[in-house]
């Protein structure tokens, strides 16, 4: 690894918390960046030629607070503060410096600077391109690649968002643990809205794809600050195991694979390990949340060597908690595909029929709707499921998906015709 | 005589990697690995799980808490390697070794990723004698 690619990746894996910090210092969003954009142009003079320092973030942040204050300074004309140069040469200013921001500070800074992205004001496109930009440090331009919008839109959209949270203002004092566990409640869900935009990315959209890999950086840096909280765990467990199986998704053309007809061995067991880890942790703690719910779901069919192994009871139990903590039509209708599986598909199109009206829009209900029907052989009423989801396809790969059953069923309606 | 080579790094960024910069890395290890593994000298390799994934039994208080350990006025002293269905299990193991020798603490970190390396001295020999293939052959 050269030494330019371990500062590109020393700057990004400092960016939250020096970010976080700075903003603490100064208490305008601006003003943080800018420092830290500061810093990080000194930290390319700087490290290149001195080598890098014992710790990259508290670098940064000292580096970026000293020149924000420079600059105040140099306008009243007083004495610079000293230069980074002889700064990073003494290990002895940089030790209190890292003890002086000590874990707990660290932790409501981070937590502040994501939690400010997630204001309730702002729709969820709007947090999620915020965070990104603020937290992650991605371009502009690599963010509206990932929404597939102009860079001037995506300039403006952050713009404004930002001008929204600048009104609303920052509470700063540090949180009692009620708010911090509201606070911790957003975060983890704008963590997963960011997953899910890249979760759910075609097969060659590799710059929303990367939006994934991102949410699961932003879930280690929030298990980090929060190395008890079993949600959080979860949290990460959750995205680490759906993330596993992205190369076994979709087949040679783009289309989507199921999870049944999936290669296992393209399944990324190292991912998978470290999903199971966590989720054996959080198990412990005895409290269950719906991240760790959905995580344990996924770990069922991580466990399972074949299809045919997975265990669907636990999972129907599994969605049986979830649907208790969080009552929604569309956690009723995946559970009905367990119950499909344990108690055959008459017991779960009964359970998904009355959910007709609330997910008539919805096009996993007409999908999973035609399954069940073309599992009970009626043909003509799973043709019309099939029709009304292909209509409500988000993707090519979800209507080519349809559109394979579709085909099947005229296939063999011709077929027994002709016969 | 034997060593345990014990790697350090920034967590934070080698976590950070990207698959790409990740597996230049693997690769660049395994030549140096192939190399040692030939002369039969490199034996288990072992990377572990980020430190979030661990757990840690503080054997006289009989106190679990996430996270690894973190003290730093003690030693590493030794090490195990168990294979067993699930952290509870592991944690079994390290309570019953607690009681066989109480004081400090025991850390569980799963294992990421395990290879084995070039046969022990005891497993070479009896290669040896099954596959009656001269010594020094492997």
């Amino acid at each position: 690894m050269t030494d330019q690619v371990w500062i590109e990746n020393a700057l990004t894996t400092s960016r939250p918390q020096a970010v976080a910090a700075l903003l603490r210092y100064f208490r305008d969003l601006d003003a943080a960046e800018e420092a830290y954009q500061e810093a990080c142009l000194r930290a390319l003079r700087n490290w290149t030629i001195n080598g890098p320092p014992r710790d990259p973030t508290a670098w940064l942040i000292m580096v970026g607070r000293n020149a924000a204050l420079d600059a105040v300074r140099k306008r009243s004309k007083q004495a610079p503060m000293p230069d980074e140069a002889q700064v990073s040469d003494l290990e002895d200013v940089e030790t209190p410096m890292v003890e002086r921001l000590d874990h707990s500070q660290y932790r409501d800074d981070v937590l502040r600077l994501m939690f400010i992205c997630c204001h309730p004001d702002l729709p969820a496109t709007q947090q999620i391109a915020l965070a990104l930009r603020i937290v992650s440090g991605l371009t502009v331009k690599q963010i509206a690649r990932a929404f597939l919008v102009g860079e001037a839109a995506m300039e403006q959209r952050i713009t404004r968002a930002k001008a929204k949270v600048a009104d609303a203002g920052v509470a700063f004092e540090t949180p009692g643990a009620v708010e911090r566990s509201e606070r911790l409640a957003a975060v983890m869900q704008m963590v997963y809205l960011v997953f899910n935009e890249g979760y759910s990315a075609g097969p060659k959209d590799d710059a929303r794809a990367d939006l994934a890999d991102e949410a699961i950086r932003l879930g280690r840096l929030l298990l980090r600050m929060f190395q008890t909280e079993p949600e959080v765990m979860g949290l990460l467990a959750l995205m680490l195991l759906q993330h596993s199986r992205s190369e076994a998704r979709f087949d040679a053309q783009g289309e989507t694979v199921l999870l049944e007809d999936q290669d296992r061995s393209l399944w990324r067991g190292m991912l998978i390990q470290e999903g199971l880890a966590l989720i054996d942790k959080a198990l412990r703690h005895k409290k269950t949340g719906v991240y760790l719910v959905q995580a344990a779901i996924a770990a069922m069919h991580a466990r399972a060597k074949r299809f045919e192994d997975t265990d669907w009871a636990s999972i129907d139990a599994l969605y049986a908690t979830l649907e208790r903590l969080q009552p929604s039509p569309v956690v009723t209708l995946n559970r009905a595909v367990a119950v499909s599986k344990t108690r055959g598909p008459q017991a779960a199109l009964d359970m998904i029929e009355p959910l007709a009206e609330r997910l008539s829009a919805y096009f996993h209900f007409h999908g999973a709707r035609g399954w069940l029907l073309l599992l009970l052989d009626r043909r003509r009423e799973a043709r019309e499921s099939f029709d009304r989801a292909i209509g409500l396809a988000n993707t090519a790969a979800e209507a080519a998906h349809i559109r394979m059953h579709i085909d099947r069923l005229i296939a063999e309606s011709e077929k027994s015709k002709g016969a | 005589m034997m060593y345990a080579v014990l790697c350090y790094n920034n967590e934070e960024m080698v976590c950070g990697w990207s698959k790409e910069q990740d597996a230049a890395v693997m690769a660049d290890l395994s030549r140096v690995h192939d190399k040692w593994e030939a002369a039969g000298k490199l034996k288990p390799a072992i990377r572990l799980l980020p430190t979030s994934a661990a757990t840690t039994l503080h054997k006289q208080k009989d106190l679990v808490i996430d996270g690894p350990y973190a003290e730093t006025k003690e030693a590493l002293l030794g090490f195990y390697i168990i294979d067993v269905e699930n952290l509870e299990e592991g944690l079994s193991f390290a309570r019953e070794l607690g009681k066989a020798n109480p004081g400090g603490a025991y850390e569980l970190r799963p294992i990421q990723l395990y290879l084995p390396g070039s046969p022990t001295d005891g497993v070479y020999s009896q290669g040896v004698m099954q596959d009656h293939a001269p010594a020094g052959s492997r």
